[in-house]
């Protein structure tokens, strides 16, 4: 450390370049280290998962979306004056939005769109 | 003694202040977030003062706790969600201790009215748009137009997806609120019953023994939803905030 630290002059720079290859090398392990830790946290992820959390998801999760359908229809109409298509279009896709919203939760779509899955998409993550 | 079951989500004014016509009490509801606050804060800085290599029992609690959410917000966000990991903790902590105050008796939940929770659920999604949008840019609205869609279906599959994720905070806050609410309100109403048919007498006493072992098991149950829903909270916004780093992939 207090190698580091020291004021850079011309002398050492054998040194400093000795410093900065270990400290590249000591990088490149800990860049290892947390691949693999990664790895470990993705493969054993899905068995500390408790179910009832899950289960706990899908109710709320099929009755926001048909809310979120009902609301936005019955806005649009009051806006547009469309009475009662626009409560009619959108509860629909309201009620789809949320069995969408389910399946996700179940792990019954693919993950990707809109990702509201986890665990196995995250491999991806090349960005 | 009140056996109204609503009677304990009741906001009382503890010290009424109004600055320019708009209320701002300090209510109860206030006291026990500000507990809470305490309460977190307290556990988490006096187990970790000892900073033992081999951790106390309330040390340990507390590495666990960490632990556990740091490995649930990596599973689900990647390393990169890890930026977020201080907002994650705070709300699992918040929630958690809040729930679990809750379960003393005279004790006001906080998460049992929709207005904290709602709070707690734009954050959480103001936080997905405001991020997802400054780092991916328009890029970010790839969410809600999935690939490999045929062309006459995508109108109606993003309007979907817009909607789902107009959900997201609705469902995230109604959850929680709604269990805490039903389950105290449960445990209330049994608990009633209880007092109501032993005024009754003999036989009585005896018809108010399976109310009695009801709300003994309710008990139970309302402690593993206070834990469960504060876990839940946490990984869906986990499973959000990865949405904001890595949007339609």
């Amino acid at each position: 450390m207090s190698d580091r630290d020291g004021v850079p002059d011309p002398s050492t720079s054998a040194e400093d370049t000795e410093l900065s290859n270990r400290l590249r090398k000591l990088g490149k392990r800990l860049d290892q280290h947390r691949d693999v830790r990664d790895e470990e946290v993705r493969r054993d992820a899905a068995p500390r998962r408790p179910g009832v959390a899950m289960a706990m998801r899908l109710g709320a999760d099929f009755v926001a979306g048909v809310v979120v359908g009902a609301a936005l229809g019955w806005g649009f109409d009051r806006l547009f004056d469309t009475s009662p298509w626009g409560l009619v279009v959108l509860l629909l896709l309201g009620f789809a939005a949320g069995l969408l919203n389910v399946m996700r939760s179940a792990g019954l779509v693919r993950p990707g769109i809109g990702g509201a899955d986890r665990g196995r998409d995250g491999k991806q993550d090349g960005t | 003694m009140a056996t109204d079951p609503i009677h304990q989500f009741q906001i009382q004014k503890l010290i009424p202040i109004e600055i320019g016509g708009v209320d701002f009490s300090f209510t109860n509801s206030a006291l026990f977030m500000a507990l809470t606050v305490a309460g977190a804060s307290a556990f988490l800085i006096l187990s970790t003062r000892g900073r033992g290599l081999v951790p106390s029992r309330w040390q340990s609690a507390a590495e666990m706790t960490y632990e556990f959410v740091a490995g649930t917000l990596r599973e689900s966000a990647g390393s990169e969600g890890m930026r977020f990991f201080p907002f994650v903790f705070s709300l699992f902590m918040f929630i958690l201790v809040a729930n679990l105050l809750g379960m003393f008796p005279y004790f006001f939940t906080v998460t049992s009215h929709i207005i904290v929770t709602a709070a707690m659920a734009m954050a959480v999604i103001l936080t997905v748009i405001v991020y997802g949008l400054w780092r991916h840019k328009l890029h970010f609205f790839k969410l809600f137009v999935p690939s490999g869609v045929p062309a006459v279906l995508l109108p109606f599959i993003t309007l979907i997806e817009i909607l789902s994720f107009i959900s997201r905070p609705i469902s995230l806050s109604i959850r929680l609120f709604a269990n805490m609410l039903a389950g105290h309100i449960t445990l209330k109403v049994f608990a009633g019953f209880v007092v109501a048919l032993s005024s009754l007498g003999f036989v009585g006493i005896l018809g108010a023994i399976l109310p009695l072992l009801a709300a003994v098991a309710l008990t139970a149950l309302e402690f593993l939803v206070a834990a469960l829903q504060a876990y839940v909270f946490a990984i869906l916004t986990c499973l959000y905030l990865n949405d904001a780093l890595h949007p339609g992939h």
